[in-house]
């Protein structure tokens, strides 16, 4: 029953490791379309200035 | 290839809860150490992707540090070849065989060798140029998850079976902690160095990491360690039923190491993409700060 324990806590903490690392994977994911959004934001906006005479 | 994804993503799920339910339910239970074995089918699966992940790491470091001249990327090239078919040939020579270790077929050390050529090539062909070095921190992070893995479970196998969480000084325990530790400084190297050499230091470091590769596959054969032998191309004699399931439980790995592998090469590329255009804006607004400058100037 004790060992039990053992098997439970090895397969436990094999996914926990897995999920943190998909978490990090999706928050830099998400950083980046935010970067992409300012990024296209800005291009946007530049090219919506009048062009200087 | 967008559509590729969620479909693998749904059949890696699949044949991940099967695994699961065939490494707990179906896998006949040890007669020495009862179900707490069952933690070999993610400990070992773990270390085999691992190694796989590090072997590609160290394929595309080679090839990106090949590829910096033309003269050294076609030397490199041959000598690939020669390693392949003077390999091949070596394994199957009596006097090679006698160095050996017992239990270990040359058909499998043959194939091993044989995979250097037949993955460079694939490697150098679908990731040419940039795309290599990509590939590289790709499976060195991957690759470092899934070390950690083992380096986890290990432990919480060992403390039932062997009474202990950790052996000081085995050599094969030893081994994966420094192969763990050079991948960690690999990934700390690229995240916080902004030298413009920073990718071939990282790819240098990656070919020396890999050499602990086969040190730490090798020690249990040629050292006394107490970890246990191999279950597979070591003379070991694993419950056919029970291979099975590690074999099923592995490819649920792979195809879970592949999919994360691949999130994690489009987050790259969509990195670079993004800090390229960073670049090329900085020097748009400098070549018009340039631009406008005599016309400041003329204008006073």
């Amino acid at each position: 029953m004790n060992a039990i324990k053992f098997l439970f806590a090895a397969y436990i903490a094999t996914w926990v490791i897995h999920g943190a690392y998909l978490t990090s994977l999706v928050r830099r994911f998400s950083r980046l379309r935010k970067q992409m959004k300012e990024a296209s934001g800005f291009r946007r906006s530049a090219s919506d200035l009048p062009p200087q005479d | 290839m967008k559509r590729i994804f969620p479909i693998l993503s749904i059949f890696t799920v699949i044949l991940l809860a099967y695994a699961l339910y065939e490494a707990l339910v179906v896998a006949p239970t040890d007669a020495q150490q009862g179900d707490v074995y069952r933690i070999i089918y993610y400990h070992v699966p773990s270390a085999w992707t691992a190694f796989l992940l590090f072997f590609i790491n160290f394929i595309a470091s080679i090839q990106y540090l090949a590829n910096a001249k033309p003269a050294t990327k076609a030397a490199v090239k041959w000598i690939v070849v020669a390693i392949g078919v003077v390999g091949v040939v070596a394994c199957f020579l009596p006097p090679v065989q006698r160095l050996l270790p017992t239990g270990m077929r040359p058909s499998a050390v043959a194939t091993t060798v044989l995979l250097i050529p037949i993955f460079y090539f694939l490697i150098g062909k679908f990731f040419p140029g940039e795309r290599l070095d990509m590939l590289a921190v790709t499976s060195a992070e991957v690759g470092v998850v899934f070390c950690t893995i083992v380096l986890v479970t290990g432990p919480i196998w060992a403390r039932p079976v062997w009474g202990i969480w950790w052996a000081p000084g085995d050599i094969r325990l030893t081994s994966t902690l420094v192969l763990w530790l050079i991948y960690v400084s690999y990934l700390v190297l690229r995240r916080f160095s902004s030298s413009a050499q920073t990718q071939m230091l990282a790819a240098a470091l990656a070919v020396f990491g890999a050499l602990d590769v086969p040190l730490v596959y090798f020690s249990i054969w040629f050292f006394r360690t107490q970890h246990p032998q191999p279950v597979i191309g070591g003379g070991g004699s694993m419950d056919p039923r029970m291979l099975h399931v590690l074999l099923i439980s592995w490819m649920a790995f792979l195809c879970f190491a592949f999919l994360v592998c691949w999130s994690r090469f489009r987050l790259e590329v969509l990195q670079r993409e993004i800090e390229e255009s960073h670049a090329m804006e900085s020097l748009g607004s400098g070549a018009a700060a340039k631009a406008s400058l005599p016309l400041s100037r003329s204008s006073r």
